[in-house]
């Protein structure tokens, strides 16, 4: 009995093992330590800091970083403001038998390649895009506008490529909520404003924790979006890590923007973590 | 304010024109990409000419459909390929995780566990950095060291799967592990005591038991893998997957073919989507 405990073990231990050895803590210290190499003027790799040193130097490189980081903040919280009526109003105003079917609509477009997404916009708003078109001939426009391309749209974009994650955790949070908490506050004379911080917030954080962690990652890691929505204006940072990687070719620059990366974001979801009293573990199931 | 109580008629519609809004939000952008791969022009834009069918299915000079655009149909045949492997391994290893975090114990598991989660909140450009920044260090050392060439640790095909595999695999073990967490251990026990061993009851009991939840996950996966476009970007390598094709296409400039792509996309995920949706829901 216990000797064949011991074998399903490692055969379930194995495979974990070398998938989470091989391509994710060694290819993240290979990243950590290719970040502290760079080339000397003999040509040799050499340990230093300069990656570092080029980031903090270059007004360009952490300008974009913070202006990154500050966007996929307020991204994260527009997406929240959007989401938390709709996935209030599923769970708890429309009729129930319509709920299942708001639902599935809900989820209907995520099931597609966010590129595509990303392109139907393009059509939309761009100079010779639909938008534009009904604009014009309604008389609203004499000549179209670019509506591409700007921090704005930007923003809408990434919005709408995030908006599942923060929906999902927020209708599964708001469905534990008891009706008749509400009921009863009401009844007491609360107010809406009263009933949503006292009452809907406080139940749902685990949700909008877990929502927005994964909102504030996948806005942070984005790159399709900013590059597409917010062309050469977009600056995010993702952009120039791949710059690094594929068009000057200085890879342990880019690892070192890789790195950084990676601690803003770890450290943005720990202060999220620790601020709303969490745990990573509570937040995922 | 719920539906319980007495709304005033102004919360209930202005509620009501919300979720309007809200879903034309959700919509506009599938619907006129849908749209405009019948419409008869060049471009994918109004006005609107009249309806065609010549961007599936035309082969002329100006004028390529998507059932004769050989670059296009290529890169299709690598995303599913790239799915495929990826759908294979990111199941057997996810599950292989769920059986280990819910039903072994060994020392460490916690910090394990806590491993396991890791590729979730590690950004999809990092985790294709780091993993062609790897490869090539390994590479270059079995370069040196045996002086043996070996393709996997170029960017690939190989690299692409492993690359996406690296965190969809964390997504099935979640899957998998909600439903393992709704097991009937007496079960388990029960078959024991007949005779049966640790691999025959995990064979015909446990895994009978999970068998929606790895389909479901598997699904999951697939779309999730077909549609990657961040770590990917970093592993590609000649064969371009399907959304690296198209963003390289719409970056210069797009054609209506894209738009018929798409709406063979949206029309096929979505019948996929409600597929899983109608299975689960007939399971639960």
């Amino acid at each position: 009995m216990k000797h064949q405990h011991r074998w399903t073990l490692l055969i379930f231990l194995t495979p974990v093992l070398l998938w989470l050895f091989l391509l994710i803590v060694l290819p993240q210290i290979d990243l950590f330590i290719m970040s502290f190499r760079t080339e000397n003027d003999a040509g040799k790799m050499v340990w230093s800091i300069t990656n570092y040193y080029n980031f903090f130097n270059e007004p360009i490189y952490w300008l974009t970083f913070v202006r990154t980081a500050v966007y996929s903040i307020l991204v994260t919280f527009l997406t929240f403001i959007i989401a938390l009526p709709v996935a209030f109003y599923i769970t708890k105003v429309v009729k129930p038998k319509f709920q299942g079917f708001l639902t599935v609509l809900l989820l209907i477009p995520f099931w597609v390649s966010e590129m595509v997404r990303v392109y139907g916009w393009m059509i939309l708003l761009r100079e010779s895009g639909v938008i534009n078109h009904f604009l014009i001939k309604f008389g609203i426009l004499n000549h179209p506008v670019e509506m591409l391309y700007r921090d704005s749209t930007m923003m809408l974009g990434l919005i709408y490529t995030s908006m599942l994650f923060m929906v999902v955790p927020l209708i599964s949070a708001l469905e534990s909520l008891d009706d008749n908490l509400i009921e009863a506050a009401y009844d007491l004379g609360a107010n809406m404003w009263t009933i949503l911080f006292k009452i809907i917030i406080p139940h749902a954080t685990p949700g909008i924790v877990s929502g927005s962690i994964v909102v504030f990652m996948l806005t942070l890691g984005n790159y399709l979006t900013p590059n597409l929505m917010g062309g050469k204006n977009s600056l995010w940072f993702t952009e120039q890590i791949y710059n690094q990687f594929i068009a000057s070719f200085n890879w342990n620059q880019g690892s070192a923007f890789g790195f950084l990366l990676l601690f803003l974001s770890s450290f943005v979801i720990w202060v999220g973590l620790k601020l709303s009293k969490q745990t990573l573990k509570k937040v995922i199931q | 304010m719920i539906r319980s109580l007495p709304n005033s008629r102004a919360y209930t519609s202005s509620f009501k024109l919300y979720m309007i809004l809200y879903f034309t939000f959700l919509f506009a952008p599938l619907l006129v990409t849908c749209i405009l791969a019948f419409n008869d022009s060049q471009f994918p834009s109004l006005p609107w000419n009249s309806f065609t069918l010549e961007w599936f299915t035309a082969d002329l000079p100006q004028r390529v459909g998507i059932f004769h655009d050989q670059i296009n149909l290529d890169s299709i045949w690598v995303s599913m390929k790239v799915a495929f492997f990826v759908t294979l391994l990111a199941t057997c290893v996810g599950t292989c995780g769920a059986f280990l975090f819910e039903e072994e114990n060994f020392p460490f598991k916690q910090s394990l566990y806590f491993l396991m989660l890791a590729p979730l909140v590690i950004p999809g450009v990092i985790l294709g950095i780091s993993i062609l920044m790897f490869s090539t260090t390994l590479g270059a050392y079995f370069e040196e060291s045996w002086g043996v060439d070996v393709g996997l640790f170029r960017p690939g095909f190989w690299l692409v799967v492993l690359g996406q595999f690296s965190f969809i695999s964390t997504l099935v073990a979640l899957v998998v592990s909600a439903r393992l967490k709704k097991f009937d251990r007496t079960l388990e026990e029960a078959a024991m005591n007949l005779g049966a061993n640790r691999f025959e009851v995990i064979w015909h009991i446990t895994l009978k038991f999970l068998r929606p939840a790895i389909i479901g996950a598997g699904a999951v996966a697939f779309l999730m893998s077909f549609e990657n476009f961040n770590t990917t970007l970093f592993l590609v390598g000649s064969q371009a997957t399907l959304p690296i094709n198209l963003y390289l296409q719409v970056r210069d400039g797009s054609t209506p073919v894209i738009n018929a792509i798409s709406f063979l996309l949206i029309t096929g995920t979505s019948i996929l989507a409600l597929a899983n949706l109608y299975f689960s829901r007939k399971k639960a």
